[in-house]
């Protein structure tokens, strides 16, 4: 599984954001060549995209690209460009259906070929963003072994639905339960959607915990100040490193010792709490997956 | 027998005694340092005069003298101007002018040093059109750039004699007893002026809001005041903390912040009792920000903030997170209130505040100063006063003077600016010696001298960024490649005149 707490949203033709970005260090950076893109700007857009790839660090960050969809005229464009310039992540825009992930997993394989780069390097992240998009879902992930995550986009979703976004987000309840169940069954890490309001840090971070609840375990961040509070959130807190810490020390111990049962904090320790143990000790980086 | 010498009121007084050497015999003119006034000097009344032009004809100005101003109105000051018009119109030239600072309302001066009115400037700093011409050879004298405390020393030691001071007074009495803190054009502390006003030959009051006596509370004392001049509107409340309190939202100034309050925490030097002046500027700001969640979270109370004092230094006060803010230059409506309600708000002169060759002044006192930069050196050089393009724009303040006198001395920067390096090979202009600066907070990397390998060691277990100096610098050309440096002439346009009168750099012209 990646580690994606945060995908910063930023447009490929804002020649500032591929400077800046990095110095807040979300786990991924996404340059945005869909939506964030008016039509007359996106040949520059991608243009600048490949150049600042080239040219520029990124640091630890992984460098993301949202394409245009499959159904587009810019979709061939900009993976044939984007590839070489050595972008190796993708988001797919508007992945409707196993065989939007076929489209580009062909086109990729193709242009990797090309390049004499090995087939399979880019990854893929399917954008599930309509009701479509969401009941095939399940689907669409296995349609590639390039997949690696899913991501929620709210706002078509709720265009194909009819209705519109609120703050409580109720709207979104049927995508938001059922995408990360898709996602830890393809065994892959599902990232919720924005949260426009960037002024509104509250509402974001009451949605982050939500999201979290839910099984998602990244955000898509339209402002750098979201970054800190979704680190924050997403991350294992201390008193659970601490107490995940212990559980897995006393698992140790007690087959050291031959001994099958054991308990931490008074509690019957078995497997489910191993587990989870050290799930939480891989995302705090304590233990080696 | 000593000998004796008669002076001007006719009594014999001695040549020589031994507690003072030299006796210097009392004259009518020249009386300053202290004011022994003869019986016909006494001014017990009629100090109200009616116009600018009354009270600079009765000052005794004359060509070739020198007046001071003070920029405690900031952007906002129409004191300058209007004493400026005035003086033109009665033909008066050859001026020097010893201002504090020269701010974006001084740009008249310009026109004053073509006629000839000005020929010589003294000041911390300049910015907008002013700087511009300046840096072309607008003047044929170079200008002495003073820092706060520099320019208290140079005052009180001699170094300049002020013939007029003008002082603008929100609140003045017949008798000259002013104050910055009341009436519609407040602004505060008058502690730049405080100074002027012990050594200047004459003491002008300029007042938009004369009271009946006695002004209260008095920050300027009657004793020292010659004359009151009444004026429709010493200046403009609104302009005078344009920028200096702006609160950022910049990510960028937000992550340069959360790491200096985290080099400040790193230090050890946030405990009960310590001191600290923030500046001004979004970043600097944020650091208080960030120090005041940390000092409530510990229970920790320092003793005092220093030097320009913002709404937000006067919150910490207010939430009994400082015991007393000092206060040199009141920067927003919100400090002017403090300092007029809260007596834990303390007004003090420039010269306790920073003149280096007291007996003590504050800013050696200070534990914490953090600092901004126009651009900073691989030797930690600070420079605050010339622009990538060569043009002065900004002022040493007491940039040198609480540099040198804090224990930890913090620059914030970006690393560039608008596709311009600040972290630098070689500062255009050295304001501040590297061997003060302790540390440097770039949003990419933090950088301690290595005159400190305590506190880097400190920073590094702390999990901070640090990096070599010229790695930032690095970092810096990375993104904008290493500039032309701006052509200059061979005129020198100014000296830098370090805080204990030391010349540190010279400024030339600039060839466009």
């Amino acid at each position: 599984m990646y580690k994606m707490r945060t995908m910063l949203f930023c447009p490929a033709n804002k020649p500032k954001m591929y400077l800046n970005a990095p110095v807040f260090k979300p786990d991924c950076i996404l340059f945005d060549l869909e939506d964030a893109v008016a039509m007359s700007e996106k040949d520059a857009g991608r243009d600048l995209l490949c150049k600042a790839v080239e040219t520029l660090e990124f640091g630890d960050c992984m460098v993301f690209a949202r394409v245009n969809g499959t159904g587009t005229p810019f979709f061939e464009d900009d993976v044939r460009a984007i590839v070489p310039s050595g972008i190796r992540y993708m988001r797919l825009a508007m992945c409707d259906c196993p065989d939007d992930v076929v489209v580009l997993d062909q086109l990729l394989s193709e242009v990797e070929k090309e390049c004499g780069i090995e087939d399979g390097t880019v990854k893929i992240q399917c954008s599930i963003e309509t009701a479509k998009g969401v009941l095939n879902a399940r689907d669409t992930v296995k349609a590639s072994d390039r997949v690696i995550s899913l991501s929620f986009g709210a706002e078509d979703y709720t265009n194909s639905m009819g209705t519109v976004r609120t703050r409580e987000g109720n709207e979104l309840s049927y995508a938001r339960t059922y995408l990360p169940v898709v996602a830890a069954e393809a065994g892959i890490t599902a990232v919720d959607t924005v949260w426009s309001n960037y002024k509104d840090e509250e509402g974001f971070a009451e949605e982050v915990k939500w999201a979290k609840t839910l099984g998602f375990t990244g955000k898509s961040c339209i402002h750098p100040s979201q970054i800190k509070i979704a680190h924050q959130l997403l991350s294992p807190s201390e008193a659970e490193i601490e107490h995940a810490q212990r559980v897995v020390d006393a698992e140790r111990e007690a087959t050291a010792a031959g001994i099958g049962v054991f308990t931490v904090d008074n509690k019957m320790v078995d497997y489910p709490i191993i587990n989870k143990a050290k799930r939480i000790l891989i995302q705090a980086g304590r233990l080696e997956k | 027998m000593k000998k004796l010498q008669k002076n001007q009121i006719g009594r014999d007084v001695p040549e020589h005694i031994q507690q003072m050497g030299d006796v210097k015999p009392y004259i009518r003119s020249g009386k300053r340092k202290e004011k022994y006034i003869t019986e016909s000097d006494k001014v017990y009344t009629g100090k109200v005069v009616g116009s600018l032009k009354e009270a600079i004809v009765k000052a005794g100005l004359q060509d070739g003298m020198t007046i001071s101003f003070h920029h405690h109105l900031r952007a906002g000051d129409m004191v300058l101007p209007k004493v400026m018009e005035a003086i033109d119109e009665l033909g008066i030239k050859d001026l020097t002018i010893c201002a504090s600072s020269l701010t974006s309302s001084h740009e008249c001066l310009i026109d004053y040093i073509k006629k000839g009115v000005v020929t010589s400037l003294q000041t911390s700093g300049m910015r907008g059109e002013l700087g511009k011409q300046v840096s072309r050879g607008l003047l044929d004298t170079a200008v002495v750039f003073r820092t706060h405390g520099g320019r208290a020393r140079a005052i009180q030691k001699g170094d300049v004699t002020i013939d007029v001071a003008f002082i603008a007074a929100s609140c003045c009495d017949d008798m000259g007893n002013m104050n910055g803190q009341q009436g519609p054009s407040a602004f505060g502390s008058m502690g730049y002026a405080m100074v002027d006003a012990r050594y200047a030959k004459k003491v002008v009051a300029v007042t938009d809001n004369l009271v009946d006596f006695p002004a209260y509370p008095v920050s300027i004392p009657q004793t020292l005041v010659d004359i009151v001049a009444e004026i429709d509107q010493i200046g403009d409340p609104e302009l005078m903390g344009q920028g200096a309190t702006r609160k950022t939202k910049s990510p960028l100034e937000l992550t340069i912040a959360e790491y200096a309050s985290k080099v400040l925490i790193a230090s050890g030097l946030i405990k009960n009792g310590f001191s600290y002046q923030a500046g001004t500027g979004g970043v600097s700001l944020a650091v208080v920000r960030f120090l005041r969640d940390y000092m409530k979270e510990n229970h920790i109370i320092g003793s005092f903030g220093s030097g320009g004092i913002t709404s937000t230094m006067v919150e910490l006060l207010n939430e009994g997170l400082f015991t007393g803010l000092l206060d040199v230059q009141t920067f927003d409506k919100g400090a002017v209130e403090s300092i007029r309600n809260n007596g834990n708000h303390i007004e003090m002169d420039a010269g306790t505040y920073a003149d280096p060759l007291t007996k003590g002044c504050v800013t050696n006192n200070l534990d914490i100063m953090i600092l901004s930069a126009t651009e900073v050196d691989v030797n930690f050089n600070v420079n605050v006063l010339t622009a990538s393009n060569g043009y002065v724009m900004g002022a040493l303040g007491g940039h040198p003077d609480t540099a040198a006198g804090a224990k930890l001395a913090i620059v914030v920067c970006p690393l560039t600016r608008k596709r311009i390096p600040i972290v630098v090979d070689e500062v255009m202009t050295i304001c501040t010696p590297g061997p003060s600066v302790d540390v440097v907070v770039t949003e990419r990397g933090i950088a301690v001298n290595p005159n400190n390998p305590l506190l880097k060691a400190e920073l590094v277990k702390a999990g901070l960024p640090v990096v070599d100096i010229k790695e930032l610098r690095d970092m810096a050309y990375s993104i904008t490649g290493k500039p032309n440096p701006p052509k200059f002439g061979e005129n020198i346009i100014g000296v830098v005149e370090y805080r204990d009168g030391t010349v540190i750099d010279m400024i030339k012209n600039v060839i466009d």
